[in-house]
């Protein structure tokens, strides 16, 4: 199954994409086990003792000479400081160019998808949400959408601009965790602290409107978990009364920072073409000047009577993803404001008792109610046997989810495309032939989420 | 759910154009549709040549490649699924073939659209299917020395019971 | 009850500024696997400031850490690296177990998944929820800080 390739040592122009297999490091590379650090077969006792101290030579003159073509492979990881999860990346080093990487994920596989076999529809949503941890209300919208579609019923007006409230609030707390990142791994700490602290508004009302801070488990098949809090209105405004300011204030920081254009204009590009051929999807695909946005073209949950605007890249480098990344967060808001101003009443999830529960009050007066209650969570609603695949537009991508019943509760598959995992298929033709030093940029550019990659 | 009770020849359901187009040039592809998605089941020998006519056609990306298993649902076990999107026309369709119990093989969608490369990776990791073609099939969730395929439908979940420990501060 | 020899006097002061320095010097390792690292690096932001403990200083190495907060879940094949940068720490060390998945798998309960970390490392202390907020980390913290100053925690 596996096709041994050569490792191949000449750089030409064309579009090959050089996939480094599995097993084929050279030959000299021994994995050591600390604390029991095993003695390779160049560091004799002369040489150790000389790194101890006991032997004292002149340090300057090297006895071995570093061949022209000699080189190096490197592991990244899986845990390093880049803030970015238990990503591996092996590095193949040519002095510090970068000639061959191979990003080794599943340290977090978690078997979501199995567990998703064993959850009913309707504890669906508390699985899918851990997967893509900073964007959890686009996985469970995700989710959602499918086993509404399967089911074919239609949310509420209200509900379906709840949802959107939520996931553009979602959108800007990402965002802001991949500026506050993204600024840290570069060097600029500051950022990290204003990313987070702007981040905290966001999830206060998140945590008065869900009950939680992360993963919320608030959109569920039907509609949303509860309605909004009185005097929501004055979160919604208080927040967006605030971040203009603070965006301006990242502005000064970051946008004409000569230090920051050095180190993030014209590094980690990746074209159109490369683009579209590795199936990245979102801020990188824009990033690259491609006008593709899945609230646009495929809309979904109402987002259509919203005006916002796509802002798109046009070199595909680090600084246009920064870019893309903050001016999203303005349309976000834009999006939350409209929102918030045309909130329609009436029901926040669907009527139909056989699918969302009763509400708490009416299960002490009503039998039915109790029975529905009852049946709902222990047993969860039927579906009839057929597939679907929603996607939604999460702050990294495409996030689909492809759904499969066999008209049980449980779902017979459930496989969620997780954009992240595609996106960091780029890295090894982002980081061919860059400097080591530019790699925790590209990393942190990609924005990747080890949750949603490993599932 | 068989495919052969919900396929319908190509004239039967209103495809997008851009499929009719596709669908003119292979006659073993049928189509069904399900909640408003068009859905290709192509027999395995024109799996390789029906994706490349799909990229020809104008569906750039693949969105995503995964599996399902039917175990003893079906008379192939398996079934691999490609989600096709097309940015140029806007829309989207599921490419699906099956694949059987024994030495489950297909082509590989990765000379195609390099995308699918880890996609087909983890279908191989989770479900033991084999793609010709795929430049690295190597597990990629589980640790390389893992033994079974742990999304196919005979390999348990790996439950633990729960033991509740007494707490020695309740009475 | 007889005073206390002089030599123990002083042996007990030391002993009592060597816990001292340590609780408000600790500095965590940064393995923040999941979304439990979410919440803490939001715990070492400036909303709950973890460095007016003296610990905002996340070393990304091993060898300079004594505290490792498991933040997430710890699937199968990052078990192992697990155990690498635990036993790369120098003594003394602490384990906190952040979050349901590191002390018990959490709700995945299946192949995946380790267990409960306390099956590879020895785990100190245990904080609850699913994630936890910067203040439930923040208590557990802190109570690890009061167990090693009272000496319920002998390193």
């Amino acid at each position: 199954m596996t096709d041994e390739k050569t490792i191949d040592t000449t750089e030409t122009e064309t579009e090959t994409v050089d996939v480094w297999v599995a097993g084929t490091e050279e030959p000299h590379f021994q994995p050591t086990t600390e604390p029991d650090q095993e003695i390779g077969p160049d560091e004799s006792d002369e040489r150790l003792a000389q790194q101890f101290g006991s032997v004292v030579e002149d340090d300057y003159v090297f006895d071995d000479e570093v061949e022209d073509d000699e080189r190096m492979i490197v592991n990244m990881g899986p845990q390093h400081p880049s803030t970015h999860g238990v990503l591996r990346l092996q590095i193949e080093l040519e002095g510090e160019i970068i000639r061959r990487t191979k990003p080794i994920i599943g340290y977090l596989h978690t078997g979501m998808e199995k567990t998703a076999e064993q959850l009913t529809f309707g504890q669906g949503p508390t699985n899918v949400t851990r997967m893509d941890y900073l964007a959890p209300l686009h996985c469970e919208l995700a989710y959602s959408l499918a086993v509404e579609k399967l089911l074919d019923i239609e949310v509420p007006e209200r509900a379906s601009a709840i949802r959107i409230l939520m996931t553009e609030l979602n959108r800007i707390s990402s965002h802001l965790v991949a500026l506050a990142t993204n600024g840290m791994d570069i060097g600029a700490l500051s950022m990290m602290l204003y990313g987070f602290r702007e981040r905290e508004s966001i999830l206060a009302f998140f945590e008065k409107t869900t009950g939680l801070r992360m993963n919320h488990n608030y959109i569920r098949p039907g509609g949303v978990a509860a309605d909004l809090p009185a005097g929501w209105k004055d979160d919604v405004s208080a927040i967006l009364a605030d971040f203009p300011r603070r965006l301006d204030q990242y502005d000064d920081l970051l946008k004409e920072n000569p230090i920051w254009l050095s180190r993030t204009r014209g590094i980690g590009v990746i074209s159109k073409e490369e683009a579209v051929a590795f199936s990245i999807t979102g801020p990188i695909l824009r990033a690259t000047g491609v006008d593709w946005d899945l609230r646009k073209a495929f809309p979904y949950s109402g987002i259509e009577k919203y005006e916002f605007d796509v802002p798109l890249g046009e070199n595909g480098d680090v600084y246009d993803r920064y870019r893309v990344r903050v001016l999203e967060i303005v349309e976000s808001l834009r999006i939350v404001e409209q929102v918030m101003d045309t909130m329609p009443k009436g029901d926040y999830r669907v009527d139909d008792r056989k699918v969302t529960p009763p509400p708490r009050a009416r299960i002490d007066e009503s039998m039915e109610a109790l029975i529905h209650h009852f049946k709902l969570f222990t047993e969860g609603f039927k579906i009839p046997a057929s597939e679907t695949y929603m996607a939604v537009e999460s702050p990294r991508g495409e996030l689909g989810c492809y759904l499969v019943s066999d008209g049980q509760a449980n779902p017979y598959r459930m496989h969620t495309r997780a954009p992240s995992f595609y996106n960091l298929q780029s890295l090894p033709i982002t980081m061919a032939d860059s400097l080591m030093a530019d790699t925790v940029a590209t990393i942190a550019s990609m924005d990747p989420i080890m949750g949603d990659v490993d599932r | 759910m068989k495919p052969d009770e919900i396929g319908l020849e190509s004239d039967e359901i209103a495809l997008h154009s851009v499929l009719e187009d596709l669908d003119g040039g292979f006659d073993d592809v049928t189509w069904s549709e399900s909640h408003g998605q068009d859905i290709a089941h192509v027999p395995p020998e024109t799996w390789k040549t029906f994706a490349e006519a799909a990229k020809e056609a104008g569906f750039e990306v693949c969105s995503d490649v995964t599996a399902v298993d039917w175990m003893r649902q079906r008379p192939q076990r398996f079934e691999v699924v490609a989600n096709l999107l097309s940015m140029e026309h806007r829309t989207r369709f599921r490419m699906t073939t099956g694949v059987g119990r024994e030495d489950p093989t297909i082509d590989s969608l990765t000379p195609i659209w390099p995308g699918a490369g880890f996609a087909e990776r983890e279908v191989y990791d989770m479900f033991g299917i084999s793609f010709n073609g795929h430049p690295d099939l190597t597990r990629i969730l589980m640790p390389d020395d893992w033994e079974g395929h742990p999304l196919r439908k005979d390999f348990g979940v790996g439950s633990v019971p729960v033991q509740f420990k007494e707490s020695h501060k309740v009475d | 009850m007889a005073t206390a020899p002089p030599g123990n006097l002083l042996m007990t002061t030391v002993e009592r500024a060597a816990k001292w320095a340590r609780t408000r010097s600790m500095f965590p390792a940064t393995f923040g696997l999941a979304c439990c690292a979410i919440e803490m690096m939001a715990t070492g932001a400036a909303h709950y400031d973890l460095a007016r403990f003296g610990m905002e200083v996340f070393r990304a190495s091993p060898r300079q850490a004594d505290l490792m907060i498991v933040a997430g879940r710890v699937s199968q094949k990052m078990a192992p690296v697990l155990r690498q940068v635990y036993d790369q720490m120098p003594d003394p060390k602490w384990v906190v177990s952040m979050g349901a998945c590191a002390s018990s798998g959490g709700m995945f309960n299946n192949y995946a998944l380790v267990q409960g970390v306390d099956q590879i490392v020895p785990v100190d202390i245990y904080v609850p929820g699913c994630p936890p907020g910067p203040q439930s980390l923040m208590h557990g913290i802190l109570t690890l800080h009061d167990k090693i100053m009272s000496g319920e925690i002998v390193r």
